[in-house]
């Protein structure tokens, strides 16, 4: 986790199973043609066609595309309008698996260009003005990359349509895979906090203006948006301030079993409740007020997980009046 | 329309990669040095507004963290944009043609070095004909400079000569991460990243912040000796097909820059948040600059571009030479989305 000083966290940032977008009448339209292996587009008032339609004239934001004779299939051929090249796919996103050309491609009978890739095997092919011809994925279900790609088109050439998909419904929706990656630093003050827990300490932190104790800090204190750069040890007992019971299995690897509580906990010394999972005693005994104090992991580093959870020390329950202000 | 002025500017000794400060931790002194330099107290000010993206850390309301820095208690009017903070800069401007306020202070962060910058911009493009394909933002400029270079037959070699300026514009700027004695030959031979884009051509990765304060009339008067006057300001969008525009040429960035009122006098300088260097030779045409107007004296993003702030610190370096005297009237420019798709121009001038 440590690389030289500085503490990184490796973080992924998805969506299970992607995000579902309901494409509407026109973009369908359009990927139902490229499942039938056709590219169609759409005729605006002025007569000119848009390729991939839009629903609206970008001139006027008229409606297009209400009526089935506005639309009208293009190519299949094209030529390039502007290209660059992919020497290296990204796994996972690009769904070429070698180098390839991002190009804008217009078909013959568009009068716009459309975003694809061209498969060339080299730039030293590629050039603005190549004549190019789809080719179709094998298995086509209403996607972008049904077209696979865009290839070269020498003399002589002929694109060949694909079989027919075999599907009846136009398409209504995509699903499209977010995932990004990102190696996250903590701060300098959350960096301190975090070395604590390898020393079994909880520290906070207050700017020099003030007696309020932020943990774990940020490094300002967020009233006045100034730095805390004065350490406070705080905890390890404190006092939860409201809690939830957890029914839903599988949200945390630290609470393998349901129901869980967690809660918001004043450590003492803190002047900002602290997140916590709660252990050592049934959900239904869990209550506002409650005193509870921190279980540390078997090994401890710098990394929040070597808070175990906080358990109840049996202490009276502190009054209202004092845990009112955190909650 | 209300006279609105920049009052004081401040940025952040920019990097290639932060791995101690977070964001909010190097917001605090950027934004401390703008209020100081204002001469307004914190409590004082009417409105603050950031522009950040939360997608470049990958947490969601990373922005409302970013509060954490500038002292929101008693809770303070503030407002956000999902865009460089030139944005939210418009609409403090906008706030303040309300006469509601008579200042706002303006900040912009972000730490592109914590996930892959050129991929995560892929999702800022069409979701439906475009995203699913994820094309770099760095594939979709060099689309752009392919489609430029065609249509007016300048060569690799001109995009080479406004790379090789940039860095060596950028040797008299602390806060720049690309510097160098660089000649276009150096520029021209440095490796293909996605023709006809090389290296130098394309804005490094960089990480940090900046901050404004605007005031109006008599304050800004009252504030600052040379207040930098705003005296134009607009913005346009070009239709997010990429395919409907012609990318030889930024007829949003033509029409915010007549709206603005570049035509109506001379400049100094130029300010131009350019992240390739095509960039600055689509939006030279399009703004109409002379050709003895300085163009990005601070080397520009492409030697330093903190993704958030880069726009807004066009303003600030257009003001802070007017504060300084150095020049009388400048052109800031702030561009947003894939291939110049959005664009502010801006009138800033001393007197």
């Amino acid at each position: 986790m440590a690389a030289g000083d500085a503490l990184v966290a490796h973080h992924v940032l998805e969506y299970p199973g992607g995000y579902t977008r309901s494409v509407g009448p026109v973009i369908g339209r359009y990927l139902t043609g490229l499942r039938e292996g056709r590219i169609t587009g759409v005729r605006l008032a002025d007569g000119r066609v848009l390729v991939p339609p839009l629903e609206y004239d970008p001139a006027t934001a008229d409606p297009i595309g209400v009526d089935d004779d506005e639309f009208v299939d293009v190519g299949p051929s094209g030529l390039v309008e502007s290209w660059t090249w992919v020497a290296e796919p990204r796994p996972g996103k690009h769904h070429l698996d070698h180098p390839f050309a991002f190009a804008l491609v217009r078909p013959d009978g568009a009068d716009t260009a459309m975003l694809h890739v061209v498969d060339a095997g080299s730039p030293d092919v590629m050039r603005v003005g190549m004549r190019v011809m789809p080719r179709w994925a094998g298995e086509r279900t209403g996607t972008l990359t049904d077209l696979e790609a865009w290839v070269p088109q020498a003399d002589g050439d002929v694109p060949t349509p694909p079989e027919p998909s075999g599907a009846t419904e136009p398409v209504s929706g995509v699903v499209a895979p977010v995932r990004l990656e990102y190696d996250v630093n903590p701060g300098v003050a959350p960096t301190r906090f975090l070395h604590g827990l390898a020393e079994r300490r909880l520290v906070g932190e207050r700017a020099a203006d003030s007696d309020e104790v932020y943990v774990p800090p940020r490094g300002s204190d967020p009233k006045t948006g100034h730095p805390t750069e004065i350490e406070v040890e705080v905890g390890p007992k404190g006092t939860i301030t409201t809690f939830c019971i957890v029914n839903i299995p599988g949200l945390s690897d630290l609470a393998p079993e349901i129901p869980y509580v967690c809660a918001q906990i004043v450590l003492d010394g803190a002047s900002l409740a602290f997140f916590g999972l709660i252990g050592e005693v049934e959900a239904s005994d869990v209550r506002m007020g409650m005193r509870v104090e921190v279980v540390w992991a078997d090994e401890v580093s710098a990394d929040q997980r070597s808070i175990r959870y906080f358990r109840p020390t049996g202490e009276p329950d502190a009054a209202y009046d004092d845990y009112k202000d955190f909650i | 329309m209300r006279d609105v002025a920049v009052v004081s500017f401040a940025q952040s000794k920019h990097v290639s990669a932060d791995t101690q400060r977070n964001e909010v931790e190097t917001i605090i002194p950027v934004v401390r040095e703008a209020v100081e330099r204002s001469g307004i107290d914190r409590a004082e000010i009417g409105f603050t507004i950031s522009g950040s993206c939360d997608y470049l850390s990958g947490g969601p309301f990373t922005f409302v963290a970013g509060l954490d820095a500038v002292g929101a208690w008693p809770p303070i009017n503030e407002s956000h944009v999902e865009m460089d903070a030139a944005w939210a800069l418009y609409e403090a401007w906008v706030v303040l043609q309300t006469g509601t306020v008579d200042s706002a202070l303006v900040y912009g962060f972000g730490k592109s070095s914590m996930g892959d910058l050129h991929e995560i911009m892929a999702l800022q493009s069409d979701p439906y004909y475009v995203a699913p394909l994820w094309p770099s933002m760095v594939d979709l400029a060099a689309l752009q400079a392919c489609a430029y270079l065609e249509e007016t037959g300048h060569t690799e070699a001109d995009l080479a000569e406004v790379a090789a300026r940039s860095s060596r514009d950028a040797r008299s700027n602390a806060n720049a991460v690309r510097s160098g004695d660089v000649d276009a030959a150096d520029a021209l031979s440095a490796p293909i990243v996605a023709p006809p884009l090389r290296e130098l051509d394309i804005a490094p990765i960089t990480d940090g912040a900046a901050a404004l304060v605007l005031a109006a009339g008599d304050l800004a008067r009252q504030l600052c000796d040379r207040p930098a006057w705003i005296r134009g300001i607009d913005h346009r969008i070009d239709s997010q097909a990429m395919g409907l525009r012609d990318l030889s040429t930024s007829e949003s960035a033509r029409l915010a820059a007549e709206k603005a009122g570049v035509a109506d006098g001379l400049f100094d300088i130029a300010e131009l948040h350019t992240q390739f260097s095509h960039e600055e030779l689509i939006l030279a045409d399009a703004l109409g600059l002379a050709d003895d107007v300085v163009r990005s004296p601070s080397g520009g993003p492409l030697a330093a571009n903190p993704v958030m702030s880069a726009g807004l610190i066009r303003f600030g370096e257009v003001a802070a030479r007017i504060h300084n005297g150095s020049v009388n009237r400048g052109v800031a420019h702030a561009a947003s989305g894939p291939a110049l798709q959005q664009n502010l121009v801006a009138v800033l001038e001393g007197n």
